[in-house]
């Protein structure tokens, strides 16, 4: 058994547009440690979805994975072929979505959509499945298990299905949770029921990656996190750390608007401008022309992601280690 | 509330009881009296008065629409002028006919049209798509008439496979059920692929490939279920287009079904024939229609409980 | 893509539910934008004219008469002289072709515009008026929709008699309710539009308000219906014609061309091939512009 269990090593997708090659995902390399929460934050369209996508194996066509390679539990599952990738899928890498309202099957009953993922890779009877289902439904803590086995997903509300989706993911007890905004679409207060979950799901032994554009849940349970920027990791360090000493002038501006929206402040900060296309990013740092810091250097070169202390990279000309090409 | 079987029921009632009084109003415009007009030279003035009394015909309107009412509930669709014959049996042998024509061209329109909308959604844009689409084009704009007398022309005369007419064996079907449902097989194709190609990119998809499903499971078990239902939708609206086109194929392939029963009561000026096929045929339609759509409510839980 | 009858009504249900009062664009704009998306639509419209100004120079288009017989040279086969044949009297098919566009061309606009007319108005009407006026009306549309429309047209060819004109009127019938239930839509939104509101308070009569301001923004709805009605009604007649109920001789349509050939289609296959191929393109022709129509018009694919 590694103690990593989840291993990404510059990963990159492409998609070809008519307009030319696009890479959402570009040369991106994370790693998720064994009973560890590790957390993927960034604006939408950043590359952290399609990332989770990348390892699951779930891009969708015309993207594609061109490079790098995945490793999970030490076994590189990125050269594996589909047949074998599928048996994973579900059983020792599981995924939940961010919209519970249409993540489930509005024809089929809860349930059994929970039993399908335990039919489909173990040899167990249909009677089995319902008991094993239900008994997960429990451990999630849906309330009157056996009623809602048979209720359709309509049914239900918001928190109870995306309940239903982690009952889903986790029936096989698979090593690795990653969740895509599991919460985005939920109230506070079930929000608040969701993450400590997830928190018990790692005590038990899952390995969770955790992807969001919300501070405040990467804040509450993360013990590690990433930085994402039009496709590439722009800083991580631990979650303490990268709270208290954000380096990278993107994860600042971040911070800095959502303490000011709390602080309400008048006028509220943001980071001026807007994602650049990823069609059209510039040659350098792609954040350098919103950048407050920016020098010619990074106009024109890319920084590497360069160790300012243990355990904390950044990717920035102005920390002095982005070194040149 | 509003979608009960119940209500639907009641609608169809009302809606039926407005084809019958339409109907009988409409055959009875004809000015002349219809005796005379379908015995035409035979007529002579004391034997018209005396079958006009007796088929009721001098009777004020509205009590004929009575008498017809109660007896068609028993079952008694009166006698046809120019076969003779009561109008129920001719119907009764005439509505298997085109029963079985109606089940061939359901069949093929659904088999085919369904295959060729699946294998399209999954090769989008591809050449089978290409091709399928083509097909299915071909398919809504050919007229029943066309379809009809080119098949009969080139399988039946041309290469002698199937029966030319007639309804000997279920061979028989086979030409008529393919042009008969040639249309419908492009109107399911199209809605097939179009059904298909959305719900494919639905959430639940990603969710089902996500838990470990193959492609074909994918297809099979989640987007078919979910792409069936408007597929389904379409068979409320498909009946009303076979039975016209029914008698057009009838007329073609000499099938002794209704659609060629009521094109012998107007060549024979036979208003009770004419009168109980048209009945009959609207009835098929309206209750096809019913049918279908409680299938629907059936298959999609989310109206079922709206319904309820 | 071609859309089945039922989603075409839909559609222009949709776009009657939609459509702006006093922001439509332009009618130019419109047909240039269809131009430009829907290259089909505008290659179906210009065989359309190309066709209708084929029909209508028929005498100049072709050296025989309409009947011109020559027993002679009965049912030949397409050749030199005879491009499409000949059919039983000796007759040239293609000339019967293009005098039997006009029939037919004539047989799908008349009925289509009229049934056009009497739809609107019944619509109108049972949008504006409500009540009692309403039900009777939609009760009727129901009706007249549950019949097959085959069996609906036999009928009331039956109740009528044979001839051009109860052709019309029979088409006419059969087709009108599609359209009175979109208008009545329609009419049901405008009702309450700003300027009917003012119209109502200045004392502007029902009557006026209906024609002066309801009826003109049902206009593109309109004109896509009117499009897709022709198809619909060519088919009809042709299948009225086919059985010998409809058209009778010696006016001749494609449908009857085609009635009269059904009986050498053994030996002499293109009296009707060529009739049917002409009706196909018609109707492809009218399906694929009128399509095109409800793409261009409807409020849910206009792109930015």
């Amino acid at each position: 058994m590694d103690t990593k269990t989840l291993e990404i090593r510059n990963l990159t997708v492409s998609i070809p547009t008519d307009r030319g090659v696009i890479k959402p995902v570009n040369d991106v390399s994370l790693e998720v440690p064994a009973g560890s929460i590790v957390g993927i934050v960034g604006e939408s369209g950043c590359g952290k979805s399609m990332t989770a996508r990348a390892v699951m194996g779930l891009i969708r066509y015309p993207g594609k994975v061109t490079g790098g390679s995945v490793f999970l539990d030490g076994r590189e599952i990125t050269a594996m072929p589909e047949r074998e990738r599928r048996k994973l899928r579900g059983a020792e890498m599981s995924m939940i979505f961010q919209e519970p309202m249409t993540s489930l099957n509005p024809v089929i009953r809860a349930g059994k959509q929970v039993a399908e993922a335990v039919r489909l890779h173990t040899d167990c009877s249909r009677e089995e499945a319902k008991a094993r289902t239900i008994a997960m439904f429990r451990e999630v803590e849906i309330p009157e298990a056996e009623a809602r086995y048979s209720c359709y997903p309509h049914e239900l509300s918001g928190g109870l299905r995306q309940r239903v989706m982690i009952a889903m993911a986790m029936i096989c007890k698979p090593k690795l949770l990653i969740a895509d905004e599991p919460t985005t679409a939920l109230d506070v207060t079930v929000e608040a029921q969701i993450l400590a979950l997830l928190e018990r799901l790692r005590d038990a032994g899952t390995s969770v990656l955790i992807i969001s554009h919300n501070l405040g849940v990467i804040a509450r349970i993360c013990d590690y996190v990433y930085v994402m920027y039009t496709g590439r990791i722009v800083e991580q360090a631990e979650t303490s750390v990268i709270f208290e000493k954000p380096e990278h002038p993107y994860t600042r501006g971040l911070f800095r608007a959502v303490t000011s929206l709390r602080e309400g402040r008048d006028p509220l900060e943001t980071i001026p401008g807007q994602v650049p296309k990823l069609r059209h990013l510039p040659e350098g740092c792609s954040f350098s022309l919103r950048c407050g810091e920016c020098t010619e250097q990074c106009g024109t070169i890319l920084p590497e992601l360069a160790e300012t202390e243990p355990g904390h990279r950044v990717r920035c000309h102005r920390t002095g280690k982005g070194g040149a090409a | 509330m509003k979608n009960s079987l119940l209500h639907r029921l009641a609608q169809a009632a009302i809606v039926l009881t407005g084809v019958v009084m339409m109907i009988f109003v409409m055959l009875r415009i004809v000015p002349g009296n219809p005796i005379e007009t379908m015995m035409g030279e035979h007529a002579d003035a004391a034997t018209v008065a005396r079958m006009t009394a007796e088929m009721g015909l001098d009777q004020p309107l509205h009590i004929q629409f009575f008498r017809y009412v109660s007896s068609a509930i028993r079952g008694d669709f009166g006698t046809s002028y120019s076969l003779g014959k009561p109008v129920s049996q001719l119907m009764g042998s005439a509505f298997i006919n085109t029963l079985m024509l109606a089940l061939s061209a359901a069949l093929f329109a659904w088999t085919v049209g369904i295959g060729c909308g699946i294998l399209s959604a999954v090769h989008k844009n591809r050449l089978p798509d290409r091709i399928f689409m083509g097909f299915s084009l071909l398919g809504i704009s050919l007229p029943v008439f066309m379809a009809a007398m080119f098949l009969q022309y080139i399988f039946a005369f041309r290469l002698q496979w199937l029966p030319l007419s007639g309804t000997e064996s279920w061979k028989s079907f086979i030409l008529p059920g393919i042009a008969l449902g040639w249309n419908s097989a492009g109107q399911v194709a199209q809605i097939t692929r179009t059904a298909l190609l959305e719900t494919l990119q639905e959430d639940y998809i990603d969710t089902a490939r996500a838990k470990g499903r193959g492609p074909i499971g994918v297809l099979t078990r989640h987007a078919l279920r979910n792409a069936m239902l408007p597929v389904i939708t379409m068979m409320a609206i498909q009946f009303s287009g076979l039975l016209s086109g029914a008698v057009i194929t009838e007329t073609v392939f000499s099938i002794n079904g209704i659609g060629r029963l009521m094109v012998q009561g107007i060549s024979g000026r036979d208003i009770p024939l004419l009168q109980g096929t048209a009945l009959l045929a609207t009835a098929i339609v309206i209750l096809g229609s019913l049918a279908a759509d409680c299938l629907y409510s059936v298959l999609d839980p989310r109206i079922r409980v709206k319904g309820e | 893509m071609i859309l089945t009858r039922r989603k075409q009504a839909e559609q222009a249900m949709d776009i009657a539910l939609q459509s702006q009062i006093g922001e439509e664009e332009r009618f130019g704009d419109l047909m240039r934008r269809m131009a430009r998306e829907n290259k089909t639509a505008v290659i179906s419209f210009f065989i359309i004219i190309l066709m209708i100004l084929a029909a209508a120079a028929a005498p100049l288009l072709t050296p025989y008469g309409e009947n011109e017989m020559d027993l002679m040279h009965r049912l030949s086969a397409p050749s030199a002289e005879h491009l499409l044949g000949t059919d039983e009297g000796g007759r040239d098919v293609l000339t019967r072709l293009l005098y039997g566009a006009r029939v037919s061309l004539l047989i799908g606009v008349v009925p289509a515009l009229l049934s056009l007319i009497l739809g609107a108005v019944l619509g109108v009407i049972a949008g504006y008026r409500g009540g009692i006026a309403d039900a009777v009306i939609m009760r009727l549309a129901d009706v007249t929709l549950a019949f097959p429309s085959m069996l609906l047209a036999m009928v009331i060819m039956y109740a009528l008699g044979g001839g051009i004109l109860n052709v019309f009127l029979t088409l006419t019938l059969v087709n009108w309710a599609n359209v009175s239930r979109v208008v009545r839509a329609q009419t049901l939104q405008l009702k309450n539009s700003e300027f009917a509101e003012a119209a109502r308070i200045t004392g502007v009569s029902g009557g006026k308000i209906m024609r002066r301001h309801i009826l003109p923004n049902c206009l593109p709805t309109l004109l896509v219906l009117f499009t897709l009605n022709i198809p619909a009604s060519i088919l009809t007649e042709s299948s009225l014609s086919f059985l010998g109920l409809g058209i009778q001789p010696p006016n001749a349509s494609w449908g009857l061309m085609i009635n009269t050939g059904r009986q050498y289609l053994y030996n002499a296959p293109w009296l009707c091939f060529a009739p049917g191929a002409a009706i196909m393109l018609t109707v492809l022709g009218f399906n694929f512009l009128g399509n095109g129509l409800l793409d261009v018009l409807d409020p849910r694919q206009k792109k930015q």
